[in-house]
């Protein structure tokens, strides 16, 4: 099963490879990494995303919790949380197209962030199902590059 | 008052109380040399490999219960230092490596005797720093001593570029280490603790199994009165012999690929298995479904990371070996469903079985009058310092023949490489244990294999006037890997013959050492007698039974029970 881990880390040098060292010489999978800072300078939020029995996820867990500079784990699978990811689609845009990516895009709210003779550069933001649809669709008309970020989380307000 | 670097450096080793460390100089290092030089309250050991330096160190920390250290210079002196680091982590030993680097300004153009340690440590060190600015040296020297001692001990590696030991600086004042990221758990959860007594109270067939945590936590008395007062019979890990007394009638010595019949088969038909600091290893727990299955387990240990890592835990505790047994000691002597008598008899047909299997197959080997057995040679040492000697090995048949027969009864008197497996840990190891206990009779018990890997230390031994002992058992073969060879590869020895050997007694007397030899069984007691007299490192030859095998045996990948006997 697919899980989200949500790791804050120091923001020093060196910190990221002790991560995914870890995972590397443990046998662990990496399927998407994002890293970046805080609200406090020193500190950055990893996230990524794994996939395991829950005895590997558990072991995962602990022995990043286990790191020196590792400050807080979170399995967001344990929580409601909300979780998005961003993707730089390159496409085709030509004469008898353009129309149609622009609705297409639309439909996804996304944005057509730079303009060319011959394509257009697309941004999406949305669940990994929500890009893979977008791409899927677009697929026919001709996708020239497309860049994906890695996963990103935060959990949801609590009800009560 | 401003100091350099070098200065503070070693300001700061003496503030932790560190006498004695072990190294080898370097261009890199040559500021803190220079300082050492002057210093008179460190005893600097030079050794004749960076490897050995840092095994030194390791075992001298084992012995004194503190934190070893050693001291070496960049590029290749610390690449040398790496096999030592990583023995060091796998048997969670307190340790501190400092390693010289080039200055800051050339780290990362490939400068001479350059190498990024950290990066080639990170996965074998609790933690490692590399020292950019001056002001951080003595901060970073004081958490990495938090480090290496607290919580699952472990190695830590402090990369100091040259330029930042010339730098000057003002010596920090010592303030109490909070780290935001790292704080241990160390007392039991109350609940936890009454979960696992409970279970000690109903088990009709309990077994401790300890580990190399009962030393690190100097926990050996706590679970000795454990486990007389619930009459619980224990087995150890390699890492967790001397944690209860070897020769009580509660020990079943080792368990695992070569424990013993009885130990094996008491953790394969128990109730319930008491795991104390130990990790459950591969070569402890064979096929691992086939590992404890009728049992309930508890475990203790301070990383929760070991926990349900490789065996199902039914009462995890994550505490300090020390903390949860008392804990659990308290629990029995305040609980009044307790009763020592009633406890007796309910285990009654369980000490039975176990007195069983001892019978039908002890500890042992076939004796032969003129040839000298391996493990003769081990209960002649045992016998003739009493038990009471320090021993290391370095790895291979010897070693399991020591594990086998040397009954260590307190802790700290045995330094072996468990989880690496380091051939040529001995020597240097008995060089650090010396250091630590002078008065102690230190022996490294050898292959004549693994010998040769640090025999070099022979100068240090000498430098130092260490009178360690060496006793070689000398098969002229890699005996272990020979012995798999024998079992599984059709006695296909490859590359496990000795073809070309030194004459070990020359060797050591070329070192102003002393060899003595012994070729006959009727030799090897007066051989052990004369080396234990002479006040100078002596090497013992012993020939022995060339294709002696270590047994029992649990095959890789079989079920603990399957062994092959003697």
């Amino acid at each position: 099963m697919k899980h989200t881990i949500s790791v804050l880390l120091q923001n020093k040098p060196g910190v990221l490879s002790r991560v995914t060292g870890l995972f590397s010489g443990r046998g662990f999978n990496i399927e998407s990494l994002s890293v970046a800072q805080t609200l406090e300078q020193d500190v950055s939020c990893l996230t990524l995303v794994t996939s395991g029995e829950d005895t590997i996820i558990e072991q995962i867990t602990k022995q990043l919790h286990k790191l020196i500079d590792v400050i807080k784990v979170t399995d967001m699978c344990e929580h409601d949380n909300v979780e998005r990811e961003m993707a730089l689609i390159r496409v085709k845009a030509e004469a008898h197209t353009r129309a149609e990516v622009l609705r297409i895009i639309d439909i996804f709210r996304g944005k057509v962030i730079d303009v060319g003779p011959k394509s257009y550069v697309l941004e999406i933001t949305g669940k990994a199902s929500k890009l893979q649809a977008v791409i899927d669709i677009l697929r026919p008309i001709g996708i020239q590059e497309i860049v994906r970020s890695g996963t990103i989380a935060m959990t949801r307000a609590q009800k009560s | 008052m401003k100091l350099t670097g070098a200065q503070a450096f070693l300001k700061c080793l003496e503030e932790h109380g560190v006498e004695v460390i072990f190294g080898y100089p370097g261009g890199a290092l040559i500021d803190v040399y220079d300082e050492l030089m002057k210093n008179d309250k460190i005893h600097h050991v030079l050794t004749r490999h960076e490897q050995a330096a840092v095994h030194a160190a390791d075992a001298y920390g084992r012995i004194k219960g503190s934190v070893g250290v050693a001291l070496v210079t960049s590029g290749p002196g610390a690449t040398n230092a790496v096999t030592g680091i990583a023995s060091a982590y796998l048997d969670s030993i307190p340790l501190i490596v400092f390693t010289g680097q080039v200055p800051t300004k050339l780290i990362g153009n490939d400068a001479f005797q350059e190498v990024d340690i950290v990066g080639i440590t990170r996965p074998i060190t609790k933690h490692n720093y590399l020292v950019k600015d001056a002001d951080d040296l003595v901060p970073i020297i004081r958490e990495a001593f938090h480090l290496a001692k607290t919580g699952r001990p472990g190695p830590v590696l402090i990369d100091m570029p040259k330029d930042v030991l010339a730098t000057r600086i003002t010596y920090p004042e010592a303030k109490t280490i909070s780290m935001r990221t790292y704080k241990p758990t160390y007392e039991p959860h109350p609940g936890q603790i009454e979960k696992a007594c409970q279970a000690m109270l109903k088990a009709k067939k309990p077994v401790i199994y300890a580990g190399g945590g009962v030393i690190l936590s100097d926990s050996n008395e706590e679970l000795t009165s454990l486990a007389r007062q619930l009459n619980i019979p224990v087995t150890m890990t390699l890492m967790g012999l001397g944690g209860f007394p070897g020769t009580d009638p509660l020990s079943m010595g080792m368990l695992g690929m070569h424990g013993t019949y009885y130990a094996n088969m008491a953790v394969a038909n128990c109730d319930l298995l008491i795991a104390v600091g130990a990790r459950f290893d591969d070569r402890v727990t064979g096929r691992i479904d086939a590992f404890a299955p009728h049992a309930e387990i508890i475990h203790i240990d301070i990383d929760p990371s070991s926990i349900s890592k490789n065996v199902r835990v039914d009462i995890p505790i994550v505490a300090d070996c020390k903390n949860a047994l008392v804990a659990i000691n308290a629990w029995f002597a305040r609980s009044s469903e307790f009763n020592a008598k009633e406890c007796l008899e309910k285990n009654r047909p369980w000490h039975e079985q176990i007195k069983e299997w001892k019978t039908k197959h002890p500890l042992g080997y076939v004796e032969e009058t003129d040839i000298i057995k391996p493990q003769f040679v081990i209960q002649k040492l045992h016998e003739l310092t009493g038990g009471d000697a320090i021993i290391t090995t370095e790895v291979g048949q010897h070693q399991m023949w020591t594990a086998q027969f040397y009954h260590f009864n307190k802790p700290r008197q045995w330094a072996t490489s468990g989880g690496l497996g380091v051939m040529g840990y001995g020597f240097p190891a008995a060089i650090g244990a010396q250091m630590a206990a002078p008065d102690k009779v230190v022996i490294d018990i050898a292959g004549d294999g693994s010998i040769q890997m640090n025999i070099q230390e022979l100068a240090t031994c000498k430098q130092e006037k260490l009178p360690v002992k060496v006793a070689i058992l000398n098969n002229g073969y890699l005996g272990m890997v020979r012995q798999w060879q024998e079992l599984f590869y059709n006695k296909q020895y490859s590359s496990t013959v000795m073809e070309v050997a030194p004459d070990f007694v020359k060797v050591a007397e070329a070192y102003g050492a002393v060899g003595l030899r012994a070729t006959k069984p009727s030799e090897v007691e007066p051989v052990i007698r004369e080396a234990l007299k002479i006040n100078n490192t002596v090497f013992m030859d012993f020939v022995i039974a060339r294709e002696e095998g270590v047994y029992p045996m649990v095959p890789a990948g079989k079920a603990t029970t399957e062994m092959l006997l003697v």
